[in-house]
């Protein structure tokens, strides 16, 4: 299958009253049909806004949006309309994603409702019926509020109504983090499960390394703003190139006693992401910084087939010369 | 003399409310030794919170109360101490760090006025002397100590907690209870703080019970381990009885359920279905209906607890048969 989304030198500015806060500065990507790839990294590296001004809930500043074949960086209202039901969103907090004044089954068909994708209420009430089915909702609820759900049926919810007109593409926004264990476990079965028998592509977004490990084909970690590595999981998981990722891979406990790894503790915290100067924007916090790094941004660059990494000192720190 | 700092026996704890009780806590034994870290992990709702406010007596009440049971903290009932003795205790022998920091401080308050609060409250110290101490107090948890009389809005969410840190540690106390401390924070944060805390535990000697629902935070500093699952401890050993022999199916479920860093798994499994609800226990066992092992007499009546060794103990039916000697 080919590529279904493109996106070329993304860009975010927020207008601030301190300055321009670059939320998403320049970033690329490719991602074929009925893959998944997932977005990593901390809170404020700008992985939330780069999903939202793909899927047209935020315009974005700069650069190219490419879908199935199509430039969509800046459609008009028709051309939204339509873009939206090719790809949908499922949100982080089901909680608030969701209208408290609603049915069920309310929630899950409004969007069809919307669009008019029926035409006839049989054919409205079978079709919420067979989503719900899909996501493992039983019929009874169909007539509950969401202050009647707890967490994880409120997510499959936010999954269904994502669902309602069969997209192609979905922005999955840290769809479990809200949820408990045992429960975040059925979601994401639940998305795995929905990929193979529709092939749908996603986009997952998450600061959970061991979740994005499970469910993505390609990873790209992100740090203010910019990609700083990409690559497939199996690589990535196996050599991090970039100083970042690898204290970020370094910092997650793991539940096992008996393999210890040696922990890599950055010092410091995010720097500003407003007006950032012509630097790497890792430096400050980096344990290999030089000058060269405070005067000049690395580039993205191919290290190894298929493996990519924005750092100037890549070669010199992982012994590859 | 006795080791152990803390022993809970049998404590019940329940909140009563128009739609009824919710049996949060159902008659729980920990103990914890000195210098010993204890982590006590369980989902939402399990009763953890509600343990640890059982100890410092923060229950709110109405609509909370402790029914039974006996709190030992170095061989006194907290449970019979007066409300003026308690509050000695609370933030000077037995202190709390709570889930979210950017609540747990007061926004009007410097944030080195909020930790000399607590020294001169409990050890009478001077205003300048405990000025002097809480300076130290920042630089322990690495905080430059200029920022002294810097308000809360102006640190960062992993400054925050390190602020709070030092608080609950200002005054030395014998036991801390960390209520979910790194789990509004980054990963690359977390592991900043989580450094910071075991570091000082181990240089003040502190025992410490680690609220969590991180079975990775666990494996990395807990001792001994607790998993509650509605109320009750269902499965409680050390770090190795707990990651290496783990014996309850919930705890087995637990471990299935998070996806794994170091191996490949195609499909996680899930523990199916959802916790019983604290108001309406079933007979038996309260993991009944989600057991994958599940057998009709486990909800028929009381579920013993058996021993596999002194440390290690479990309750489920599977293992009835296998209960081994205990000295």
């Amino acid at each position: 299958m080919g590529t279904l989304l493109e996106v070329r030198d993304l860009k975010k500015y927020f207008k601030t009253p301190k300055g321009l806060l670059h939320a998403v500065d320049g970033v690329s990507f490719k991602i074929e049909a009925g893959k998944t790839l997932g977005i990593v990294g901390e809170s404020g590296c700008g992985k939330s806004t780069l999903g939202r001004i793909i899927v047209h809930l935020l315009e974005n500043s700069g650069g190219q949006i490419i879908f199935d074949g199509k430039d969509i960086s800046h459609p008009n209202k028709k051309e939204l309309h339509e873009l939206r039901k090719e790809m949908q969103m499922i949100f982080q907090d089901p909680y608030s994603s969701i209208d408290p004044r609603m049915r069920v089954k309310d929630i899950i068909g409004e969007p069809m409702i919307i669009n008019k994708t029926f035409s006839s209420k049989a054919e409205y009430n079978k079709k919420v019926s067979s989503l719900m089915e899909i996501v493992g909702l039983s019929e009874r609820v169909s007539e509950s509020y969401p202050h009647e759900l707890d967490g994880g049926r409120r997510q499959r919810i936010g999954v269904a109504r994502a669902l309602a007109l069969n997209p192609k593409f979905i922005v999955c926004d840290e769809p479990v983090s809200a949820l408990d264990v045992s429960i975040q476990a059925q979601i994401l079965n639940l998305l795995q499960d929905l990929q193979k028998d529709m092939g749908f592509t996603y986009i997952f977004i998450t600061h959970n390394l061991s979740v994005v490990k499970h469910i993505s084909d390609e990873i790209c970690v992100m740090y203010l703003g910019k990609m700083v590595e990409k690559s497939n999981v199996k690589e990535l998981f196996q050599h991090q190139y970039h100083p970042y990722t690898k204290a970020l891979l370094s910092a997650i406990p793991r539940p096992n006693i008996h393999r210890k790894i040696e922990r890599i503790i950055l010092k410091g915290e995010l720097s500003s992401p407003i007006n950032p100067k012509d630097a790497c924007r890792f430096a400050p916090r980096c344990n290999y910084s030089e000058d060269k790094c405070f005067s000049q941004t690395p580039l993205i660059q191919e290290v190894m087939p298929d493996h990519f990494v924005a750092c100037h000192f890549v070669k010199k720190i992982n012994n590859l010369e | 003399m006795n080791d152990n700092i803390l022993e809970i026996r049998n404590l019940r704890i329940q909140y009563k409310t128009r739609k009824g009780i919710v049996e949060a806590v159902n008659g729980i034994d920990l103990t914890i030794g000195k210098g010993e870290t204890l982590g006590l992990v369980g989902e939402t709702g399990a009763g953890k919170t509600t343990t640890a406010l059982g100890i410092l007596q923060l229950i709110p009440d109405p609509p909370g109360k402790i029914i039974e049971g006996e709190i030992f903290f170095d061989g006194t009932d907290l449970l019979k101490l007066s409300i003026s003795d308690m509050r000695k205790i609370r933030g000077n022998s037995i202190s709390m760090i709570f889930q979210d920091p950017m609540t747990a401080l007061n926004p009007l308050m410097t944030v080195g006025n909020q930790i000399a609060e607590v020294i001169r409250l409990h050890d009478k110290l001077s205003a300048q002397d405990a000025t002097v101490k809480s300076q130290q107090m920042l630089e322990k948890v690495g905080i430059p100590s200029e920022r002294f009389n810097e308000y809360p809005h102006q640190f960062s969410g992993g400054m925050k907690q390190r602020v709070v840190i030092a608080i609950a540690l200002a005054c030395n106390p014998a036991l801390l209870i960390a209520d979910e401390p790194t789990t509004a924070l980054d990963v690359t944060i977390q592991a900043q703080v989580l450094e910071i805390m075991n570091n000082l535990k181990n240089e003040l000697n502190t025992s410490m019970i680690l609220i969590t629902h991180d079975l990775g935070i666990v494996a990395e500093i807990c001792e001994k381990v607790a998993i509650m699952y509605a109320g009750e401890i269902i499965e409680s050993g050390t770090a190795e009885d707990i990651f290496d022999r783990a014996k309850h199916p919930y705890t087995i479920g637990l471990f299935g359920a998070i996806p794994n860093l170091d191996e490949d798994t195609e499909r996680l499994i899930p523990i199916a279905g959802l916790m019983p609800d604290p108001m309406a226990l079933p007979v038996g066992c309260n993991f009944a209906v989600r057991c994958p092992r599940k057998m009709p007499e486990c909800e028929l009546g009381e579920i013993p607890t058996v021993h596999f060794s002194e440390s290690h103990y479990i309750k489920c039916l599977l293992f009835k048969d296998m209960e081994q000697e205990v000295i």
